[in-house]
């Protein structure tokens, strides 16, 4: 069965959705979305020192979106607002690690395929890589689920209940990097913010609570990577484009269906 | 032992020392307000006690195995986290939903249980934080000005609630309060403070303290004086005028 390329690219595409919808949950509620943007370009710095050192990419993505996601959350509130933060350090990761590729001569790398993924050329050890990625990516944030929640809600909450919201923003952080590096080859650097947030954003108005959101990411999540490979497959278009696009549209029928219902149109 | 002693507590940010030689305890079963202008430390105080705050100078010591019940001053929940009332009162408590059920009940908000927290008025949101603070019988319950944005009304009830609580539970409670007409009538103690303790005692002890009306007024005179209702003086005055009321 894991001889076809096809199937193989949607295994990968399902780990990745299904590591990306509870992580991805908690960038929407706690208003991470450029903290996990700035994560992802920082990876392809990882990958250009990767290649340089003949090292695994995803050891070299992971280590330096870590390193990047634990720099801002140092730097923050340690004199420039988030936001700038981000954009200097993401835009200047991003370009150091576009120029650094630049002066690997001697191997021809295909930019386009860190920058947008390389879904259907996953390979076994690929699958194995990216399924285990994704389950410790899970394993960690069901452990922590309730500690991150509350952390999320409210810090003081969180330090009264005798729990460190510090450490839960680690997990989240170390989440972070993994579903980074294990999602570079499903979508690529510059869509992984996008495969975190937009199903959780869609599986808002469907949800009453929070593991239900979750849930209903995962499950919205791997419908774009499926969907979105077959229309890749039969429209011939890129892959991991594809898939977002299937969970914007998602995103957006789900939404005018909430405002529909809310409305009474 | 006192619930929590707190001695020679120092705090700072940077170079910027918001509390000094702070030292309090809180014995059970009592009610202690602390008042005080804006940036008088009384937020960093409360903070420094759950541990949000590190301490830079002093020590704060808690009784082993003491519970805190917390209610924070203003709890905002992001629109995009959908949580029921029901799954927000177990977030750290593993209690069966009966037990919220009754513990909404006791707070005067029953049947919330599956509404959402983004529905809930500001009286209805404040009493299930209360609730949620209650729920594992804590020692001391902390308030960090629990009733702001509630109407005098809402407010007077809240602590009036409060109060019962303390009643039936034997409950302690340590509130920052910037209610001070509420903080009279239903605290033990009051701590007045503006970076450091400036008086302490009963109510009607620091009402006269001098340091207390440098900070507040009297309630006759000074602009801070908003909320004053003192009891220890007479409105009836006798010179030559006659109130009119509005008409």
């Amino acid at each position: 069965m894991l001889d076809d390329f096809m199937t193989r690219a949607m295994l990968a595409g399902v780990g990745v959705a299904l590591a990306a919808a509870p992580l991805g949950c908690f960038v929407v509620w706690r208003r991470m979305a450029y903290f996990g943007d700035a994560t992802a370009h920082a990876a392809i710095l990882g990958i250009a020192l990767a290649l340089a050192f003949e090292m695994s990419i995803f050891i070299g993505a992971m280590a330096v979106a870590l390193i990047m996601a634990l720099t801002v959350t140092f730097l923050s509130g340690r004199g420039y607002a988030m936001d700038t933060l981000l954009g200097v350090l993401a835009h200047s990761a991003l370009a150091f690690g576009l120029v650094a590729v630049s002066f690997l001569s001697g191997i021809r790398i295909d930019l386009m395929a860190y920058l947008f993924g390389d879904i259907l050329a996953v390979s076994r050890t690929d699958l194995v890589v990216i399924w285990g990625g994704a389950a410790l990516v899970v394993a960690l944030i069901l452990w922590r689920w309730s500690a991150l929640l509350t952390s999320t809600l409210n810090e003081e909450l969180a330090y009264a209940s005798g729990l460190n919201p510090k450490r839960e923003q680690l997990v989240l952080t170390i989440a972070l990097a993994i579903t980074v590096a294990v999602a570079i080859k499903v979508v690529g650097v510059l869509l992984i913010a996008a495969m975190l947030i937009i199903p959780a954003a869609a599986a808002r108005g469907l949800a009453r609570t929070p593991e239900a959101m979750a849930g209903i990411a995962a499950v919205i999540g791997a419908i774009s990577a499926i969907a979105g490979l077959q229309g890749a497959y039969i429209f011939d278009t890129p892959a991991g484009p594809s898939i977002v696009c299937v969970a914007a549209i998602l995103f957006t029928v789900l939404n005018l269906m909430g405002w529909r219902s809310r409305t009474g149109v | 032992m006192s619930l929590i002693t707190v001695t020679d507590l120092h705090v700072a940010y940077g170079a910027n020392t918001v509390l000094r030689n702070v030292a309090l305890h809180i014995e059970p079963g009592e009610i202690v307000t602390i008042v005080g202008p804006n940036g008088s430390g009384k937020t960093s105080l409360l903070r420094a006690i759950i541990g949000a705050t590190g301490v830079t100078k002093g020590d704060i010591a808690l009784k082993p195995g003491l519970k805190i019940g917390y209610v924070p001053q203003r709890l905002h929940i992001d629109p995009t986290l959908p949580i029921t009332v029901a799954r927000f009162m177990r977030l750290t408590n593993k209690v069966s939903k009966s037990v919220c059920s009754a513990a909404l009940e006791a707070a005067g908000v029953p049947d919330l249980l599956n509404r959402q927290m983004s529905q809930l008025s500001g009286g209805q949101f404040q009493r299930v934080m209360l609730a949620r603070a209650l729920i594992n019988e804590p020692d001391v319950l902390l308030l960090d000005e629990a009733t702001q944005g509630l109407d005098q009304r809402g407010s007077a009830a809240f602590y009036h609630q409060i109060e019962q609580v303390r009643r039936e539970t034997g409950c302690a409670v340590l509130m920052i309060s910037h209610e001070l007409h509420v903080v009279m009538s239903a605290s033990d103690r009051v701590i007045c403070l503006n970076g450091h303790v400036c008086c302490e005692g009963t109510p009607a002890v620091v009402a006269s303290a001098p340091e207390y009306r440098a900070l507040f007024g009297t309630g006759t005179g000074g602009a801070l004086a908003l909320y004053r209702h003192d009891h220890d003086h007479n409105h009836d005055h006798d010179h030559g005028h006659t109130h009119e009321a509005a008409e």
